[in-house]
């Protein structure tokens, strides 16, 4: 017997290996795979708590926040490009321009 | 009702192949990781009677923007396994440590494990995800989704600009 639970408790796991992988890698391409598995395992929970409450607004956050997720990755991806053209690298330690 | 042989290999290959994603050094194998937990996902999207939530994960995860990773994965050459080193031999303990943390924490809060049944009556559940039910949910006039769909298309066109300035060398 599947229940919501067995989905909410795997949403949980892959959150937490998402931020697990954003706190260990040094490459800012993988941390937003990281961070776009986050955003699933969100819209995981949201799709199964929707289905436990017989209502379809749970999918209707899910579609929008496919829509952030997509701009998201454009823009971010748009921002690493830049920043490796200007640092030849994109080690995520050497990028302290901000920092002082 | 759910098919509990099916859903127990997909949660086991959905958390094996996210674990391997970020155990992984080369970032193309990590973007085949991240691929395999989507079409993880999307199976569990149907198993809830998602079908259109489903069918958008693999279209829009799965094909667009993972295809967008490769591209720059491949732009700016990192294929490599030895492009980047993982320097500094504290911080994969100490993120470990937290994320192990972190998850006894969300599951000993006893509100995921046992989630209290005050679920809807089983005539509540309709099959609403198809394409039909969704559009019909969104556009419907009693609720509030118009607007932020809207919203979601001036936020879209906001992205296109952002991503043409970030990228354009001299603007």
């Amino acid at each position: 017997m599947i229940t919501t639970s067995h989905f909410l408790v795997l949403s949980s796991i892959l959150f937490t290996i998402g931020v697990v992988g954003v706190l260990i890698k040094r490459n800012p391409i993988v941390i937003f795979m990281c961070i776009e598995l986050m955003l699933n395992a969100a819209n995981l929970s949201f799709v199964a708590l929707g289905r436990h409450f017989g209502q379809v607004n749970g999918q209707m956050y899910v579609i929008f926040s496919l829509a952030v997720a997509a701009a998201e990755v454009a823009v971010g991806l748009g921002i690493i490009v830049a920043i490796f053209r200007s640092k030849e690298t994109i080690n995520i330690d050497e990028i302290n321009l901000m920092k002082y | 009702m759910i098919s509990p042989i099916l859903f127990w290999i997909f949660a086991v290959l959905a958390v094996v192949s996210a674990l391997f994603m970020v155990a992984t050094p080369n970032p193309v194998r990590s973007a085949l990781g991240l691929v395999m937990t989507f079409m993880c996902v999307a199976v569990f999207y149907v198993m809830l009677s998602a079908q259109f939530i489903a069918a958008v994960q693999v279209i829009v995860y799965a094909g667009a923007i993972m295809v967008l990773f490769l591209f720059v994965i491949m732009l700016l050459n990192l294929g490599a396994p030895e492009g980047l080193k993982e320097r500094g031999l504290l911080q994969p303990p100490i993120a470990i440590t937290l994320g192990i943390s972190f998850i006894i924490a969300l599951l000993a809060s006893n509100s995921l494990v046992s989630l209290q049944g005050k679920g809807a009556p089983p005539e509540m559940y309709k099959p609403q995800g198809t394409t039909e039910g969704v559009g019909l949910a969104l556009f419907a006039q009693n609720q509030p989704w118009v607007l932020p769909f809207e919203m979601t298309s001036f936020l879209l066109l906001v992205a296109v600009i952002g991503a043409i300035i970030m990228a354009k060398r001299k603007i």
